[in-house]
């Protein structure tokens, strides 16, 4: 444990528990997206998968909350409660690695990005100066869900905000990287969609055959590496083999 | 691994499902698996697998299904009406078929979903642990679809029985269900409106689009609170939550979502979960308020029930 500091406390709302349903706690920090709630969510998270505690079944964090799945016949709720507190205490005192930097090689515009110059005529933007602002921004990854691997990002620049498209995709490529208003992210697998596409990356971020599927973590961080399209069709051969 | 039987027509929606996957909600991948675990798990302890045995479930309308190997096979859930070759065939019993057998199921008479066990349970590969159908994922099952005809399925190892199966009581689904459910997360949301408490007197009917995301409830409109927001700050969800959206019309979730953005206001038990894949169009469903505490212990009266079930099975007593 580290130093204590009761002054933090001072300034921090304590953190709550919510029920939700006979298996699972919410714990909840806030009410609105902020990357220092974001931080206390990943550091609770940290210390209750090391804990290992048997009765835990899964932790689930999001932007200012965290699930809690228990098995009720292993810890009741008052014991789990006073446990999570705790660790909750803890957390705002202990040191806990740095969230990870993922670096995603993008391929901005052309076949890649097909909306990126309707993207800048928006904006009255050239093309380079959207791809500037997209990829000099460092993203926190709030939540992966919608589909599998789907991140949840923010930290948009807001000179780049764009409305979604007045109609969908009916199939986005996986690895296709978009903006819909204040959001942008990547889509981890082909889907049906209705964000702006400004690139794609050659990675492919989602593998079911591989321990775990995704190479990224809820609380991590992402910045986006523009890449030429030689390079892209380089990677993507490169990783095919 | 060698085929063990072939679907000729898949009904409605066929999909391969186990008792689901876990540890891999944090990252996008949701639990799937059957939504009737109480049918599921009769299915397999009737054929003498453990019930985290693969099955299929078959949603309201059943498959026809040839056999190219000898096992013993079992149908539960929603009574689909059996035939083997031609010949009715008791559902919740254990069944000996031999290649070349076709058996085939009719439109559910009662419920929403049967489920088919058989003698080492369908043996698709394990996908992060489990051999459900993830849909959304497009993982897990056969291909990560829905069968079509011409599907070959594999089987995995197991013994035939020594003498057959059959479980003592026909469980039989209403079209009025009653669900409990306990209060929260976002309960109180909803309490100075009177909402909580209309949500907890109103008779919802199932609407269409419903499916295996979730179900769409129908009924009086459950008010927010002045000034509570429409939609909240993405949130982990977890099965049997009960959304509010903007229009007031509940939406129960089931095993397909791990994030969800609209406050839920109640949480069905899991001891209810099993209901809730019973529950087809046009059915109505009320939820029941219990204190978590009372959940608690009826999930594990439950949990006895169910071990209680896998003992007569297996011994006869």
């Amino acid at each position: 444990m580290g130093n204590r500091d009761d002054s933090t406390d001072n300034r921090l709302p304590p953190v709550d528990f919510r029920i939700s349903g006979d298996r699972a706690l919410i714990a909840v920090y806030g009410d609105k997206v902020d990357p220092a709630v974001n931080e206390r969510v990943r550091r609770l998270a940290a210390l209750i998968e090391a804990a290992r505690h048997p009765a835990i079944e899964a932790v689930v964090p999001s932007y200012t909350t965290l699930a809690i799945h228990y098995d009720p016949d292993l810890i009741d709720p008052a014991t789990l409660g006073g446990l999570l507190r705790e660790l909750a205490t803890q957390a705002e005192h202990t040191k806990i690695p740095p969230a990870a930097l993922i670096e995603i090689p993008v391929c901005y515009g052309g076949e890649f990005g097909p909306d990126l110059a309707a993207v800048a005529a928006y904006h009255r933007l050239t093309d380079d100066e959207v791809i500037r602002l997209h990829s000099q921004s460092v993203y926190r990854i709030y939540a992966i869900g919608f589909t599998p691997g789907f991140c949840y990002l923010g930290g948009l620049d807001s000179r780049i905000h764009t409305p979604r498209l007045t109609t969908p995709r009916l199939r986005v490529p996986a690895g296709s990287v978009g903006i819909a208003g204040g959001q942008t992210g990547i889509y981890p697998l082909a889907s049906p969609g209705g964000w702006q596409l400004i690139g794609r990356t050659p990675l492919p971020l989602f593998d079911c055959e591989r321990t775990p599927p995704v190479s990224y973590r809820p609380g991590d961080d992402i910045r986006f590496r523009p890449i030429s399209a030689d390079t892209f069709w380089r990677m993507a051969g490169e990783l095919r083999q | 691994m060698n085929p063990g039987l072939r679907i000729l027509s898949p009904g409605l929606g066929l999909s391969v499902q186990d008792m689901g996957r876990f540890g891999v909600r944090h990252l996008g991948v949701p639990p799937s698996g059957v939504l009737d675990d109480y049918a599921h798990r009769v299915a397999n302890w009737l054929v003498g697998n453990a019930a985290t045995c693969a099955t299929l479930e078959m949603t309201v309308s059943g498959p026809r299904i040839e056999w190219l190997t000898t096992a013993d096979i079992a149908v539960t859930g929603a009574g689909m009406g059996p035939r083997l070759n031609g010949s009715p065939q008791r559902p919740w019993a254990s069944l000996r078929v031999r290649p070349g057998d076709v058996l085939e199921l009719g439109l559910a008479e009662n419920g929403c979903r049967g489920y088919l066990a058989l003698t080492g349970g369908i043996g698709v590969p394990e996908v992060m642990g489990s051999r459900s159908t993830c849909l959304g994922g497009g993982l897990g099952g056969l291909e990560g679809r829905l069968l079509v005809p011409g599907d070959l399925l594999p089987v995995g190892q197991g013994e035939l029985l020594a003498r057959p199966r059959c479980l003592p009581w026909t469980p039989i689904y209403p079209d009025h269900h009653l669900l409990r459910a306990i209060a929260g997360p976002h309960d109180f949301l909803y309490s100075f409106s009177g909402g909580l408490e209309r949500f907890f007197t109103t008779t919802f009917t199932v609407s269409p689009r419903s499916d295996r995301m979730g179900l769409r409830l129908a009924g009086d409109v459950v008010e927010r609170d002045a000034g509570a927001p429409t939609g909240i700050v993405s949130e982990p969800v977890v099965p049997g939550n009960v959304q509010i959206p903007g229009d007031g019309q509940p939406i129960l979730l089931l095993k397909e979502q791990t994030i969800g953005g609209y406050g839920c206001i109640a949480t069905v038990l899991s001891a209810d979960l099993w209901r809730i894949g019973q529950i087809k169009l046009g059915d109505t469903v009320r939820f029941v308020r219990v204190s978590l505490e009372a959940g608690q212990r009826l999930g594990s009266e439950w949990r006895d029930f169910l071990a209680t079930t896998e003992r007569l099975l297996a011994t006869g007593r």
